[in-house]
Protein backbone atom coordinates (compact mmCIF):
# COMPACT_ATOMS: atom_id res chain seq x y z
CA UNK A 1 0.00 0.00 0.00
CA UNK A 2 1.22 3.45 -1.01
CA UNK A 3 -0.18 6.42 0.04
CA UNK A 4 0.85 10.30 -0.43
CA UNK A 5 -1.50 12.64 0.32
CA UNK A 6 -2.09 16.58 1.20
CA UNK A 7 -5.15 17.83 2.20
CA UNK A 8 -5.92 21.51 3.97
CA UNK A 9 -7.80 21.13 6.77
CA UNK A 10 -8.66 23.89 9.21
CA UNK A 11 -5.79 23.93 11.90
CA UNK A 12 -3.11 22.42 10.18
CA UNK A 13 -2.16 21.21 6.64
CA UNK A 14 -1.86 17.47 6.19
CA UNK A 15 1.57 15.82 4.74
CA UNK A 16 1.55 12.43 4.70
CA UNK A 17 3.84 10.41 2.92
CA UNK A 18 4.44 6.24 3.49
CA UNK A 19 4.06 2.61 2.46
CA UNK A 20 3.70 -0.69 3.58
CA UNK A 21 3.81 -4.09 1.94
CA UNK A 22 2.72 -6.30 4.23
CA UNK A 23 2.00 -6.40 8.30
CA UNK A 24 1.00 -4.15 10.90
CA UNK A 25 1.61 -0.16 10.73
CA UNK A 26 0.90 2.44 14.05
CA UNK A 27 0.44 5.99 13.32
CA UNK A 28 1.23 7.48 17.04
CA UNK A 29 -0.09 10.80 17.61
CA UNK A 30 -1.33 13.29 19.94
CA UNK A 31 -5.30 13.83 19.44
CA UNK A 32 -6.14 16.23 16.60
CA UNK A 33 -3.24 15.39 14.39
CA UNK A 34 -4.73 13.67 11.67
CA UNK A 35 -4.38 10.12 12.35
CA UNK A 36 -7.91 9.35 11.77
CA UNK A 37 -8.06 11.94 9.06
CA UNK A 38 -5.50 9.79 6.92
CA UNK A 39 -7.62 7.11 7.64
CA UNK A 40 -10.53 8.77 6.56
CA UNK A 41 -8.78 9.55 3.13
CA UNK A 42 -7.69 5.74 2.84
CA UNK A 43 -11.36 4.68 2.87
CA UNK A 44 -12.94 7.44 0.71
CA UNK A 45 -14.84 8.52 3.49
CA UNK A 46 -12.90 12.50 2.87
CA UNK A 47 -10.85 13.37 -0.59
CA UNK A 48 -7.43 14.37 -0.09
CA UNK A 49 -6.80 17.91 -2.21
CA UNK A 50 -3.87 16.19 -3.98
CA UNK A 51 -1.51 13.17 -3.90
CA UNK A 52 -2.53 9.12 -4.93
CA UNK A 53 -3.42 6.28 -2.44
CA UNK A 54 -2.26 2.55 -4.54
CA UNK A 55 -3.04 -0.49 -2.54
CA UNK A 56 -1.91 -3.52 -4.28
CA UNK A 57 -1.36 -1.88 -7.53
CA UNK A 58 -4.93 -0.64 -7.63
CA UNK A 59 -5.42 2.89 -7.75
CA UNK A 60 -7.85 3.89 -4.88
CA UNK A 61 -7.29 7.52 -5.68
CA UNK A 62 -5.30 9.78 -8.13
CA UNK A 63 -5.34 13.19 -8.01
CA UNK A 64 -3.58 14.10 -11.34
CA UNK A 65 -5.66 11.11 -12.85
CA UNK A 66 -8.55 12.47 -11.41
CA UNK A 67 -9.11 8.54 -10.06
CA UNK A 68 -11.08 8.60 -6.96
CA UNK A 69 -13.16 5.46 -6.23
CA UNK A 70 -16.10 5.81 -4.37
CA UNK A 71 -15.61 3.75 -1.06
CA UNK A 72 -18.05 1.04 -1.69
CA UNK A 73 -15.29 0.29 -4.59
CA UNK A 74 -12.22 0.51 -2.46
CA UNK A 75 -12.16 -2.87 -0.35
CA UNK A 76 -11.29 -1.10 2.89
CA UNK A 77 -12.13 -1.75 5.79
CA UNK A 78 -12.51 0.59 8.66
CA UNK A 79 -12.89 -0.56 12.49
CA UNK A 80 -14.54 3.15 14.00
CA UNK A 81 -13.78 4.50 17.54
CA UNK A 82 -17.27 3.62 18.22
CA UNK A 83 -17.59 0.46 16.34
CA UNK A 84 -20.58 2.08 14.12
CA UNK A 85 -22.74 -1.11 14.11
CA UNK A 86 -26.04 -0.73 13.01
CA UNK A 87 -28.36 -0.31 16.14
CA UNK A 88 -31.24 -1.28 14.33
CA UNK A 89 -29.78 -5.11 13.76
CA UNK A 90 -28.97 -7.77 15.56
CA UNK A 91 -25.55 -9.40 15.72
CA UNK A 92 -26.24 -11.23 12.64
CA UNK A 93 -27.85 -8.80 10.60
CA UNK A 94 -24.99 -6.86 11.04
CA UNK A 95 -22.74 -9.20 9.96
CA UNK A 96 -25.03 -10.62 7.15
CA UNK A 97 -24.61 -6.23 6.22
CA UNK A 98 -20.86 -6.95 5.01
CA UNK A 99 -21.43 -10.08 3.52
CA UNK A 100 -24.31 -8.47 1.08
CA UNK A 101 -21.68 -5.57 0.99
CA UNK A 102 -19.11 -7.82 -0.37
CA UNK A 103 -21.28 -9.90 -2.86
CA UNK A 104 -22.16 -7.27 -5.84
CA UNK A 105 -24.68 -10.19 -7.11
CA UNK A 106 -27.19 -11.94 -5.70
CA UNK A 107 -26.71 -14.98 -3.43
CA UNK A 108 -28.94 -17.80 -2.28
CA UNK A 109 -30.25 -16.77 1.22
CA UNK A 110 -28.95 -20.51 2.05
CA UNK A 111 -25.61 -19.44 1.62
CA UNK A 112 -25.93 -16.15 3.34
CA UNK A 113 -26.45 -17.87 6.42
CA UNK A 114 -23.99 -20.51 6.11
CA UNK A 115 -21.21 -18.07 6.05
CA UNK A 116 -22.64 -15.58 8.70
CA UNK A 117 -22.81 -18.61 10.89
CA UNK A 118 -18.93 -19.04 9.89
CA UNK A 119 -18.52 -15.49 10.95
CA UNK A 120 -20.55 -15.90 13.99
CA UNK A 121 -18.68 -19.11 14.99
CA UNK A 122 -15.04 -17.39 14.01
CA UNK A 123 -15.92 -14.15 16.09
CA UNK A 124 -17.15 -16.27 19.46
CA UNK A 125 -20.58 -14.59 19.38
CA UNK A 126 -22.82 -18.05 19.20
CA UNK A 127 -25.32 -16.82 21.92
CA UNK A 128 -25.36 -13.70 21.12
CA UNK A 129 -26.62 -13.53 16.92
CA UNK A 130 -29.87 -12.30 17.98
CA UNK A 131 -28.85 -9.35 20.29
CA UNK A 132 -29.14 -5.58 19.58
CA UNK A 133 -25.88 -4.15 19.63
CA UNK A 134 -26.38 -1.81 22.80
CA UNK A 135 -27.30 -5.16 24.51
CA UNK A 136 -23.66 -5.87 23.90
CA UNK A 137 -20.20 -5.29 25.89
CA UNK A 138 -17.40 -3.21 24.73
CA UNK A 139 -15.66 -6.23 23.35
CA UNK A 140 -18.20 -7.94 22.28
CA UNK A 141 -19.60 -4.89 20.50
CA UNK A 142 -15.83 -5.06 18.90
CA UNK A 143 -15.77 -8.42 18.02
CA UNK A 144 -19.39 -7.61 15.96
CA UNK A 145 -17.83 -4.92 14.37
CA UNK A 146 -14.38 -6.90 13.21
CA UNK A 147 -17.02 -9.79 12.42
CA UNK A 148 -18.81 -7.53 10.37
CA UNK A 149 -15.69 -6.35 8.28
CA UNK A 150 -13.93 -9.39 7.87
CA UNK A 151 -17.43 -10.78 6.29
CA UNK A 152 -16.87 -8.02 3.51
CA UNK A 153 -13.85 -9.24 2.56
CA UNK A 154 -11.27 -5.95 2.59
CA UNK A 155 -7.84 -5.55 1.43
CA UNK A 156 -7.01 -3.26 3.31
CA UNK A 157 -8.03 -2.67 7.41
CA UNK A 158 -7.81 0.54 9.41
CA UNK A 159 -8.42 0.46 12.76
CA UNK A 160 -9.26 3.77 14.66
CA UNK A 161 -8.69 4.01 18.00
CA UNK A 162 -9.99 0.15 18.45
CA UNK A 163 -9.49 0.42 22.28
CA UNK A 164 -10.17 3.40 23.54
CA UNK A 165 -14.03 2.77 24.22
CA UNK A 166 -13.13 -0.28 26.57
CA UNK A 167 -11.59 -0.48 29.77
CA UNK A 168 -8.43 -1.67 30.86
CA UNK A 169 -9.30 -4.99 31.82
CA UNK A 170 -11.17 -5.33 28.56
CA UNK A 171 -8.72 -3.37 26.91
CA UNK A 172 -5.62 -5.69 27.45
CA UNK A 173 -7.68 -9.08 26.14
CA UNK A 174 -8.97 -7.56 22.96
CA UNK A 175 -5.34 -6.57 22.20
CA UNK A 176 -4.09 -10.14 22.46
CA UNK A 177 -7.24 -10.88 20.18
CA UNK A 178 -7.03 -8.22 17.66
CA UNK A 179 -2.80 -9.22 17.41
CA UNK A 180 -4.30 -12.67 16.59
CA UNK A 181 -6.46 -11.20 13.73
CA UNK A 182 -4.23 -8.44 12.32
CA UNK A 183 -1.53 -11.60 12.32
CA UNK A 184 -3.93 -13.88 10.37
CA UNK A 185 -5.03 -11.10 7.94
CA UNK A 186 -3.59 -10.92 4.50
CA UNK A 187 -3.63 -7.85 3.58
CA UNK A 188 -2.18 -4.34 5.59
CA UNK A 189 -3.38 -3.11 8.88
CA UNK A 190 -3.32 0.40 9.63
CA UNK A 191 -3.58 1.33 13.31
CA UNK A 192 -4.14 4.73 14.76
CA UNK A 193 -3.28 5.57 18.01
CA UNK A 194 -2.31 8.25 21.02
CA UNK A 195 -1.74 5.12 22.91
CA UNK A 196 2.12 3.87 22.90
CA UNK A 197 1.49 0.48 24.62
CA UNK A 198 -1.03 -0.18 21.91
CA UNK A 199 1.06 0.28 18.69
CA UNK A 200 4.29 -1.52 20.51
CA UNK A 201 1.84 -4.46 20.87
CA UNK A 202 0.39 -4.56 17.84
CA UNK A 203 2.43 -2.99 14.93
CA UNK A 204 5.69 -4.11 13.23
CA UNK A 205 6.19 -0.33 11.93
CA UNK A 206 5.28 3.18 13.82
CA UNK A 207 5.04 6.07 12.16
CA UNK A 208 5.42 9.11 14.28
CA UNK A 209 2.90 12.53 13.27
CA UNK A 210 2.52 15.83 14.60
CA UNK A 211 0.43 18.28 12.85
CA UNK A 212 -0.44 16.10 9.91
CA UNK A 213 2.94 15.31 9.43
CA UNK A 214 4.67 12.20 9.70
CA UNK A 215 8.15 12.94 11.35
CA UNK A 216 9.56 9.53 10.96
CA UNK A 217 8.28 5.91 9.90
CA UNK A 218 10.51 2.62 11.34
CA UNK A 219 10.60 -0.64 12.65
CA UNK A 220 8.15 -0.32 15.96
CA UNK A 221 11.08 -1.90 18.41
CA UNK A 222 13.94 -0.15 16.83
CA UNK A 223 11.95 3.54 17.36
CA UNK A 224 11.21 2.92 20.61
CA UNK A 225 15.12 2.35 21.27
CA UNK A 226 15.82 5.14 19.22
CA UNK A 227 12.91 7.43 18.99
CA UNK A 228 15.54 10.10 17.12
CA UNK A 229 13.57 13.08 17.17
CA UNK A 230 12.17 15.01 20.26
CA UNK A 231 8.86 14.50 19.43
CA UNK A 232 9.05 11.16 18.82
CA UNK A 233 10.51 10.49 22.30
CA UNK A 234 7.56 12.13 23.66
CA UNK A 235 5.13 10.35 22.16
CA UNK A 236 6.80 6.83 23.06
CA UNK A 237 6.89 7.91 26.25
CA UNK A 238 10.01 9.22 27.69
CA UNK A 239 8.79 11.98 30.29
CA UNK A 240 12.11 13.73 30.81
CA UNK A 241 13.38 15.99 28.03
CA UNK A 242 15.99 18.55 28.03
CA UNK A 243 17.28 21.21 25.45
CA UNK A 244 21.17 20.12 24.82
CA UNK A 245 24.05 20.79 22.86
CA UNK A 246 27.04 19.65 21.82
CA UNK A 247 30.38 19.48 23.83
CA UNK A 248 32.51 16.99 22.45
CA UNK A 249 32.02 13.38 20.55
CA UNK A 250 30.71 11.88 23.56
CA UNK A 251 29.98 14.58 25.65
CA UNK A 252 26.36 16.78 25.77
CA UNK A 253 25.76 19.48 28.40
CA UNK A 254 22.04 19.92 28.96
CA UNK A 255 20.95 23.01 28.90
CA UNK A 256 17.33 22.90 31.32
CA UNK A 257 19.03 20.64 33.74
CA UNK A 258 22.32 21.87 33.73
CA UNK A 259 24.40 19.01 33.67
CA UNK A 260 26.93 17.39 31.70
CA UNK A 261 26.36 14.32 30.44
CA UNK A 262 28.52 10.93 29.15
CA UNK A 263 26.74 9.29 26.06
CA UNK A 264 27.79 6.10 23.86
CA UNK A 265 26.35 6.47 21.08
CA UNK A 266 28.67 9.35 18.78
CA UNK A 267 26.90 12.87 19.28
CA UNK A 268 25.21 13.96 15.71
CA UNK A 269 25.87 17.28 14.50
CA UNK A 270 21.89 18.72 14.81
CA UNK A 271 21.58 17.14 18.21
CA UNK A 272 18.95 19.77 19.92
CA UNK A 273 17.36 17.70 23.02
CA UNK A 274 18.39 15.01 25.28
CA UNK A 275 15.64 12.59 26.78
CA UNK A 276 16.11 9.68 29.88
CA UNK A 277 13.18 7.03 30.16
CA UNK A 278 11.98 7.63 33.70
CA UNK A 279 12.77 3.98 34.12
CA UNK A 280 15.95 4.53 33.37
CA UNK A 281 17.44 6.56 36.25
CA UNK A 282 19.67 4.35 38.16
CA UNK A 283 18.98 5.71 42.32
CA UNK A 284 21.74 6.12 44.11
CA UNK A 285 22.49 6.99 47.87
CA UNK A 286 25.86 7.91 49.91
CA UNK A 287 27.90 5.94 47.58
CA UNK A 288 28.76 6.15 43.59
CA UNK A 289 30.13 9.30 44.24
CA UNK A 290 32.48 8.37 41.37
CA UNK A 291 30.73 7.47 38.54
CA UNK A 292 29.76 9.77 35.50
CA UNK A 293 26.16 10.98 34.51
CA UNK A 294 25.23 11.60 38.18
CA UNK A 295 22.26 13.73 39.46
CA UNK A 296 21.96 15.49 42.58
CA UNK A 297 18.21 15.03 43.08
CA UNK A 298 15.69 16.41 45.58
CA UNK A 299 12.78 14.60 45.36
CA UNK A 300 9.03 15.74 45.35
CA UNK A 301 6.43 13.42 45.38
CA UNK A 302 6.46 9.84 45.24
CA UNK A 303 3.61 8.11 43.96
CA UNK A 304 2.61 5.15 44.05
CA UNK A 305 0.58 2.35 41.36
CA UNK A 306 -0.36 -0.85 41.89
CA UNK A 307 3.21 -2.21 41.12
CA UNK A 308 5.61 0.64 40.13
CA UNK A 309 6.46 4.08 42.38
CA UNK A 310 6.78 7.11 40.15
CA UNK A 311 9.11 9.36 42.10
CA UNK A 312 8.50 13.71 40.93
CA UNK A 313 12.00 15.13 41.88
CA UNK A 314 13.79 18.30 41.39
CA UNK A 315 17.48 18.51 39.93
CA UNK A 316 19.30 20.68 42.41
CA UNK A 317 21.38 22.17 40.03
CA UNK A 318 18.25 23.67 38.35
CA UNK A 319 14.93 23.79 41.39
CA UNK A 320 13.04 25.37 38.33
CA UNK A 321 12.97 21.69 36.52
CA UNK A 322 10.68 18.80 37.17
CA UNK A 323 11.94 15.62 36.40
CA UNK A 324 10.71 12.05 36.37
CA UNK A 325 11.67 8.20 37.23
CA UNK A 326 10.10 5.44 37.93
CA UNK A 327 11.19 2.17 39.91
CA UNK A 328 9.97 -1.46 41.22
CA UNK A 329 8.15 -0.83 44.11
CA UNK A 330 9.43 -1.67 47.56
CA UNK A 331 12.71 0.47 47.26
CA UNK A 332 12.70 1.09 51.02
CA UNK A 333 14.41 4.54 50.30
CA UNK A 334 14.31 7.63 48.82
CA UNK A 335 17.30 8.35 46.69
CA UNK A 336 19.42 11.76 47.22
CA UNK A 337 21.01 11.10 43.41
CA UNK A 338 20.45 8.99 40.47
CA UNK A 339 22.52 8.08 37.51
CA UNK A 340 22.05 7.50 33.98
CA UNK A 341 23.57 4.51 32.02
CA UNK A 342 25.04 6.32 29.15
CA UNK A 343 23.31 3.52 26.53
CA UNK A 344 20.55 5.07 27.95
CA UNK A 345 20.47 8.47 26.57
CA UNK A 346 18.20 9.92 24.27
CA UNK A 347 19.96 11.74 21.80
CA UNK A 348 17.37 13.72 20.19
CA UNK A 349 16.99 16.37 17.16
CA UNK A 350 14.26 19.26 17.22
CA UNK B 1 -75.24 18.08 11.71
CA UNK B 2 -74.08 18.40 8.38
CA UNK B 3 -71.33 15.90 8.40
CA UNK B 4 -69.37 17.41 5.03
CA UNK B 5 -66.84 19.50 7.33
CA UNK B 6 -65.84 16.35 8.84
CA UNK B 7 -65.32 13.87 5.55
CA UNK B 8 -63.50 17.24 3.82
CA UNK B 9 -61.49 17.92 6.42
CA UNK B 10 -60.61 13.85 6.81
CA UNK B 11 -59.93 13.85 2.85
CA UNK B 12 -57.77 16.62 2.71
CA UNK B 13 -56.15 15.86 5.93
CA UNK B 14 -55.60 12.39 4.44
CA UNK B 15 -54.10 13.62 0.81
CA UNK B 16 -51.94 15.71 2.45
CA UNK B 17 -50.36 13.95 4.76
CA UNK B 18 -49.33 11.38 1.92
CA UNK B 19 -48.15 14.24 -0.07
CA UNK B 20 -46.13 16.09 2.83
CA UNK B 21 -44.29 12.82 4.16
CA UNK B 22 -43.13 11.68 1.59
CA UNK B 23 -41.62 14.91 0.11
CA UNK B 24 -40.16 15.99 3.89
CA UNK B 25 -38.35 12.85 4.02
CA UNK B 26 -36.99 13.73 0.75
CA UNK B 27 -35.90 17.26 0.96
CA UNK B 28 -35.14 16.78 4.80
CA UNK B 29 -32.86 14.48 3.54
CA UNK B 30 -31.77 16.07 0.46
CA UNK B 31 -30.88 18.93 3.03
CA UNK B 32 -29.36 16.73 5.40
CA UNK B 33 -26.89 15.52 3.08
CA UNK B 34 -25.83 19.11 1.66
CA UNK B 35 -22.11 19.71 2.24
CA UNK B 36 -22.35 23.11 1.69
CA UNK B 37 -22.99 24.70 4.89
CA UNK B 38 -24.61 28.04 3.72
CA UNK B 39 -26.57 26.70 0.95
CA UNK B 40 -27.75 24.47 3.20
CA UNK B 41 -28.60 27.45 5.88
CA UNK B 42 -30.54 29.19 2.74
CA UNK B 43 -32.43 26.09 1.84
CA UNK B 44 -33.66 25.64 5.36
CA UNK B 45 -34.93 29.15 5.89
CA UNK B 46 -37.29 28.87 2.48
CA UNK B 47 -38.34 25.47 3.40
CA UNK B 48 -38.85 26.36 7.28
CA UNK B 49 -40.91 29.97 5.96
CA UNK B 50 -44.41 28.26 5.69
CA UNK B 51 -43.79 27.68 9.20
CA UNK B 52 -42.93 31.36 10.85
CA UNK B 53 -45.24 33.48 8.32
CA UNK B 54 -48.95 33.94 9.18
CA UNK B 55 -50.57 31.45 7.58
CA UNK B 56 -52.83 34.21 5.64
CA UNK B 57 -49.45 35.49 4.25
CA UNK B 58 -49.05 31.64 3.16
CA UNK B 59 -52.06 31.69 1.25
CA UNK B 60 -51.60 35.11 -0.29
CA UNK B 61 -48.59 34.08 -1.90
CA UNK B 62 -50.91 30.59 -2.76
CA UNK B 63 -53.05 33.03 -4.37
CA UNK B 64 -50.39 34.86 -5.63
CA UNK B 65 -49.08 31.45 -7.87
CA UNK B 66 -52.44 29.49 -8.40
CA UNK B 67 -55.51 32.27 -8.76
CA UNK B 68 -56.73 31.92 -12.32
CA UNK B 69 -55.25 35.03 -13.32
CA UNK B 70 -51.83 34.16 -12.04
CA UNK B 71 -49.26 32.84 -14.62
CA UNK B 72 -49.35 29.31 -12.74
CA UNK B 73 -52.84 29.50 -12.32
CA UNK B 74 -53.36 30.32 -15.84
CA UNK B 75 -51.07 27.83 -17.16
CA UNK B 76 -52.31 24.73 -15.20
CA UNK B 77 -56.11 25.49 -16.12
CA UNK B 78 -55.23 26.38 -20.07
CA UNK B 79 -53.18 22.93 -20.33
CA UNK B 80 -54.25 20.53 -18.09
CA UNK B 81 -57.70 22.14 -17.37
CA UNK B 82 -56.81 22.06 -13.49
CA UNK B 83 -58.61 24.61 -11.80
CA UNK B 84 -57.02 24.74 -8.35
CA UNK B 85 -58.04 28.13 -6.44
CA UNK B 86 -61.82 27.66 -4.06
CA UNK B 87 -61.61 24.39 -5.16
CA UNK B 88 -60.86 20.98 -2.60
CA UNK B 89 -57.42 20.85 -4.38
CA UNK B 90 -56.54 23.89 -2.80
CA UNK B 91 -57.41 23.20 0.52
CA UNK B 92 -55.00 19.90 0.00
CA UNK B 93 -52.42 22.38 -1.14
CA UNK B 94 -52.54 25.20 2.02
CA UNK B 95 -52.47 21.77 4.09
CA UNK B 96 -49.39 20.58 2.21
CA UNK B 97 -47.41 23.89 2.13
CA UNK B 98 -48.09 24.42 6.04
CA UNK B 99 -47.41 21.00 6.91
CA UNK B 100 -44.40 20.27 5.16
CA UNK B 101 -42.18 22.64 7.29
CA UNK B 102 -43.15 20.49 10.77
CA UNK B 103 -42.75 17.34 8.75
CA UNK B 104 -38.98 18.51 6.86
CA UNK B 105 -37.64 19.95 10.45
CA UNK B 106 -38.50 16.70 12.48
CA UNK B 107 -37.36 14.53 9.56
CA UNK B 108 -34.40 16.38 9.16
CA UNK B 109 -33.11 16.27 12.73
CA UNK B 110 -34.00 12.92 12.78
CA UNK B 111 -31.56 12.27 9.89
CA UNK B 112 -29.06 15.03 11.89
CA UNK B 113 -28.99 12.56 14.85
CA UNK B 114 -27.84 9.55 12.99
CA UNK B 115 -24.26 9.08 13.89
CA UNK B 116 -22.56 9.75 10.53
CA UNK B 117 -20.14 6.91 10.98
CA UNK B 118 -23.16 4.64 10.62
CA UNK B 119 -23.03 5.50 6.82
CA UNK B 120 -19.79 5.82 6.50
CA UNK B 121 -19.25 2.24 7.96
CA UNK B 122 -22.11 1.08 5.53
CA UNK B 123 -20.02 2.49 2.70
CA UNK B 124 -17.01 1.11 3.32
CA UNK B 125 -18.71 -2.27 3.64
CA UNK B 126 -19.63 -1.94 0.05
CA UNK B 127 -23.19 -1.06 0.89
CA UNK B 128 -25.13 0.70 -1.62
CA UNK B 129 -26.24 4.20 -1.12
CA UNK B 130 -30.01 3.14 -1.92
CA UNK B 131 -29.36 0.38 0.65
CA UNK B 132 -27.87 2.78 3.02
CA UNK B 133 -30.96 5.01 3.32
CA UNK B 134 -33.22 2.38 3.46
CA UNK B 135 -31.57 -0.27 6.11
CA UNK B 136 -29.66 1.72 7.83
CA UNK B 137 -30.74 5.53 7.84
CA UNK B 138 -34.35 5.76 7.98
CA UNK B 139 -34.71 2.82 10.49
CA UNK B 140 -32.33 4.69 12.73
CA UNK B 141 -34.44 8.09 12.34
CA UNK B 142 -37.88 6.36 12.09
CA UNK B 143 -39.20 7.09 15.58
CA UNK B 144 -38.61 11.10 14.65
CA UNK B 145 -40.00 10.92 11.31
CA UNK B 146 -42.83 9.21 12.20
CA UNK B 147 -43.39 11.78 15.30
CA UNK B 148 -42.88 14.37 12.46
CA UNK B 149 -45.75 13.06 10.41
CA UNK B 150 -48.38 12.52 13.01
CA UNK B 151 -47.40 16.16 13.64
CA UNK B 152 -47.52 17.14 9.95
CA UNK B 153 -50.84 15.61 10.04
CA UNK B 154 -52.17 17.12 13.11
CA UNK B 155 -50.79 20.80 11.47
CA UNK B 156 -52.62 19.76 8.16
CA UNK B 157 -56.02 19.45 9.98
CA UNK B 158 -56.23 22.08 11.65
CA UNK B 159 -55.27 24.32 8.81
CA UNK B 160 -57.42 27.87 8.87
CA UNK B 161 -56.07 30.57 7.76
CA UNK B 162 -54.37 29.85 4.71
CA UNK B 163 -57.15 27.46 3.77
CA UNK B 164 -59.47 30.51 3.91
CA UNK B 165 -57.23 32.44 1.31
CA UNK B 166 -57.02 30.32 -1.43
CA UNK B 167 -60.15 27.31 -1.07
CA UNK B 168 -62.66 30.20 0.57
CA UNK B 169 -65.50 28.57 2.56
CA UNK B 170 -67.72 27.04 0.25
CA UNK B 171 -70.14 24.73 1.93
CA UNK B 172 -69.80 21.13 0.85
CA UNK B 173 -66.61 22.02 -0.94
CA UNK B 174 -64.01 23.53 0.91
CA UNK B 175 -65.58 24.40 4.32
CA UNK B 176 -63.03 22.25 6.39
CA UNK B 177 -63.83 21.64 10.44
CA UNK B 178 -61.92 24.85 11.27
CA UNK B 179 -64.19 26.67 8.65
CA UNK B 180 -66.99 25.41 9.86
CA UNK B 181 -65.94 26.26 13.42
CA UNK B 182 -65.41 30.02 11.94
CA UNK B 183 -68.84 29.81 9.95
CA UNK B 184 -70.85 28.72 12.66
CA UNK B 185 -69.45 31.11 15.27
CA UNK B 186 -69.80 34.12 12.88
CA UNK B 187 -73.32 33.15 12.05
CA UNK B 188 -73.91 32.92 15.76
CA UNK B 189 -74.57 29.00 16.29
CA UNK B 190 -72.32 28.18 18.98
CA UNK B 191 -74.06 24.80 19.56
CA UNK B 192 -72.97 24.22 15.95
CA UNK B 193 -69.54 25.60 16.24
CA UNK B 194 -69.34 23.25 19.59
CA UNK B 195 -69.85 20.24 17.95
CA UNK B 196 -67.61 20.91 15.25
CA UNK B 197 -64.56 22.11 18.22
CA UNK B 198 -65.54 18.78 20.38
CA UNK B 199 -64.63 16.56 17.08
CA UNK B 200 -61.33 18.77 16.52
CA UNK B 201 -60.16 18.35 20.10
CA UNK B 202 -60.87 14.18 20.63
CA UNK B 203 -58.96 13.81 16.98
CA UNK B 204 -56.16 16.53 17.96
CA UNK B 205 -55.92 14.48 21.31
CA UNK B 206 -55.61 11.04 19.85
CA UNK B 207 -53.15 12.27 17.36
CA UNK B 208 -50.48 13.78 20.40
CA UNK B 209 -51.12 10.74 22.41
CA UNK B 210 -51.01 8.23 19.15
CA UNK B 211 -47.46 9.91 18.63
CA UNK B 212 -46.22 9.70 22.16
CA UNK B 213 -46.97 6.09 22.05
CA UNK B 214 -45.18 5.37 18.39
CA UNK B 215 -42.13 7.95 19.74
CA UNK B 216 -41.99 5.90 22.84
CA UNK B 217 -42.53 2.50 20.74
CA UNK B 218 -39.51 3.06 18.40
CA UNK B 219 -37.10 4.33 20.53
CA UNK B 220 -37.19 1.01 22.98
CA UNK B 221 -38.10 -1.38 20.53
CA UNK B 222 -34.08 -1.65 19.12
CA UNK B 223 -33.15 -2.61 23.25
CA UNK B 224 -34.79 -5.77 23.34
CA UNK B 225 -33.66 -9.22 21.71
CA UNK B 226 -34.65 -10.24 18.41
CA UNK B 227 -37.47 -13.10 18.46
Amino acid sequence: MDVKIKKNLKNYEMDMEFSISSGCLGILGASGCGKSMTLKSIAGIVTPDSGQIIVKNKVLYDHDQKINLRPQDRKVGYLFQNYALFPNMTVKENIVAGILGEQKQRMSKKHIMEWSDYYIRQFHLEGLKDQYPSRLSGGQQQRTALARIFASKPEVMLLDEPFSALDSYLREEMQIELKERVKNFEGCTVLVSHDRDEIYKLCDKTMIVENGKNIICEDTKELFENPRYMIAARLTGCKNISKAKKISEHMIYALDWKVELHVDKKVPERLSYVGVRAHDFIPLKDRGEDQNNLIKICPIEVVETPFEQTILFKNSQNPAEKMWMKQPKGCKYVPDKVRVDPQKILLLEG
Amino acid sequence: MDISPIIISMKTASLAIAITFFAGIIVAYQVASMKHEKAKMIWDGILTLPLVLPPTVAGFFLLYLFGVKRPLGKMLLEFLGVKIAFSWGATVLAAVVISFPLMYRSARGAFEQVDPNLKDAARTLGLSEWTIFWKVVFPNALSGILSGGILAFARGLGEFGATAMIAGNIAGKTRTLPLAVYSNVAAGNLKGAYQYVMILVVISFLVVTGMNYVTYVFQWQNRKEKR
